[in-house]
């Protein structure tokens, strides 16, 4: 069985996720960057007291599940979530959310994702991608960060929709439950509450750790990565601050430049002339990030390595948490 | 990013998939744009690859000196903590580490080893002797 469904490549894998679920009600109104800034996507965190795969927790999107959570919400979609105890019982859900003929979001692990290359097989659980058929064993996928369409057999569909560790995804299955058509003046008042939802995250979220004030404590915090762990060990936390940013799903610039396109968009449903300068200081912010990891790459590559280059590292972020502070506080002052 | 900065350094991904980026055309609207990949990112990723084939091994070499389980050695490999094995097996923390211990690890059953087995991806013979049949 398969369901007429179309793939579409997308940067990031859950507001593409979200966006192709959405395309028919939304007569693919829904655009990966609507979906990113209405689900209020853009986020910056570090928490110092835990670490990843032997490095820092760095974060520059918002907690997965909440983007596709959040832009049903405001859309007014009721959305329907289940995860389960029973492998079985989980497949055989998804059997009959197909029979139905609706095509399936799931949470998926990527570290047995068999047609991921090795090189980004890590214990990164909130992947997420689009079952919309079955054909003998296989089961039909549609990932929205590869160019076309691929397959999995059931068992490993199985094996990392049970993936563990942090995020475990459970077996986490989704989808929209409506199929009643999204008007435009539901888009326009949804955005709204995307970018009011956004301004709230970055900038009054409590605590140094989050938020535009984050990004400044990283910076701070990256000046003194030198003296503290020794040059080989800063080098591979700078590493893996680059791989967060630019790495797959974010678009390029740590997700700035998804929610650039986005303000753009939101343009045409809400036609406040601020939307298209703010969408321009996203794109500075985007450039910025990028100059700052080529700055780390410099590092990390054993091209620099001095106190002075740590410290200008630090500046970019410094420089960066200043420009998004005063791109979102020119978004919360818009009069809608 | 303009578009025509968009990087195509050819990775490990671009091999097998271009990816989405979104940059600004000519007249400064965004648009989807692929991307084979960049340096600057290409080498984050190997930098946490080779990390990862130091902390290998050193495990390997402390199996072989006796000091540890070749537990540690998988562990390593399949990039998993005391928390990601415990999800995995069932075992609790303490269980583990109690059979990171060569002499604990000796007299496992056939029963656990196999749950080791079924984490790691792996046939319990190739366990004991670190095997790894991967490309």
């Amino acid at each position: 069985m398969k369901l007429d469904f179309e793939h579409r490549q997308s940067a990031h894998c859950e507001s593409g996720v979200t966006s192709s679920l959405l395309s028919k009600i939304s007569n693919n109104k829904i655009t990966e960057p609507l979906a990113f800034g209405i689900g209020a996507g853009l986020f910056f965190c570090y928490i110092p007291l835990i670490k990843i795969n032997n490095g820092p927790a760095i974060a520059f999107r918002t907690f997965p599940g909440l983007i596709f959570k959040r832009t049903c919400n405001a859309l007014g979609i009721p959305v329907r979530r289940k995860k389960f105890g029973s492998k079985e019982k989980a497949e055989e859900f998804l059997n009959d959310v197909l029979q139905s003929g609706q095509p399936a979001g799931c949470q998926v692990g990527v570290y047995y994702l068999s047609y991921f290359p090795r090189e980004y097989r890590f214990h990164f659980n909130a992947h997420n991608l689009i079952v919309f058929g079955k054909e003998d064993d296989r089961y039909l996928i549609s990932d929205p960060v590869m160019e076309t369409v691929t397959s999995l057999s059931s068992y490993e569909l199985e094996r990392v929709r049970f993936a563990k560790g942090a995020l475990a995804p459970r077996g986490q299955i989704y989808y929209p439950e409506s199929n009643a058509e999204i008007t435009d003046d539901r888009i326009a008042k949804a955005t709204v509450k995307g970018i009011k939802n956004n301004v709230n995250q970055m900038l009054r979220i409590p605590g140094n750790f989050a938020g535009v004030k984050g990004i400044r404590y990283t910076g701070l915090k990256i000046k003194k990565w030198r003296d503290k762990m020794g040059l080989q060990r800063a080098g591979s936390y700078l590493a893996q601050l680059v791989r967060m940013q630019e790495e797959i799903g974010t678009g390029g610039g740590g997700f700035r430049y998804i929610y650039a396109a986005f303000l753009q968009e939101a343009y045409a449903y809400v036609p406040k002339d601020e939307l298209l300068e703010i969408s321009k200081l996203f794109t500075q912010a985007g450039d910025l990030w990028r100059d700052a990891a080529v700055q780390a790459s410099g590092i990390y590559k054993g091209r620099l390595g001095s106190q002075e280059d740590f410290d200008r590292m630090g500046d970019y972020l410094l420089e960066i948490a200043e420009l998004e502070k005063t791109a979102f506080k020119a978004l919360k002052n818009i009069k809608w | 990013m303009k578009k025509e900065n968009v990087p195509q350094d050819m990775g490990a991904l671009g091999k097998i998939t271009k990816e989405v980026c979104y940059a600004t055309d000519s007249s400064g609207k965004y648009v989807k744009e692929l991307s084979n990949g960049w340096k600057v990112k290409t080498d984050a990723l190997n930098v946490a690859w080779k990390d990862v084939d130091e902390r290998i091994a050193q495990a390997k070499q402390k199996v072989l000196n006796g000091e540890a389980s070749p537990l540690l050695f998988f562990m390593e490999y399949r990039l998993m903590d005391l928390s990601i094995l415990s999800d995995y097996t069932g075992f609790w923390k303490w269980q583990i580490k109690r059979h990171l211990k060569p002499e604990v690890f000796k007299r496992l059953s056939e029963k656990k080893l196999q749950k080791y087995a079924e984490a790691f991806n792996v046939k319990v013979e190739d366990i004991k002797t670190m095997t790894v049949n991967e490309a």
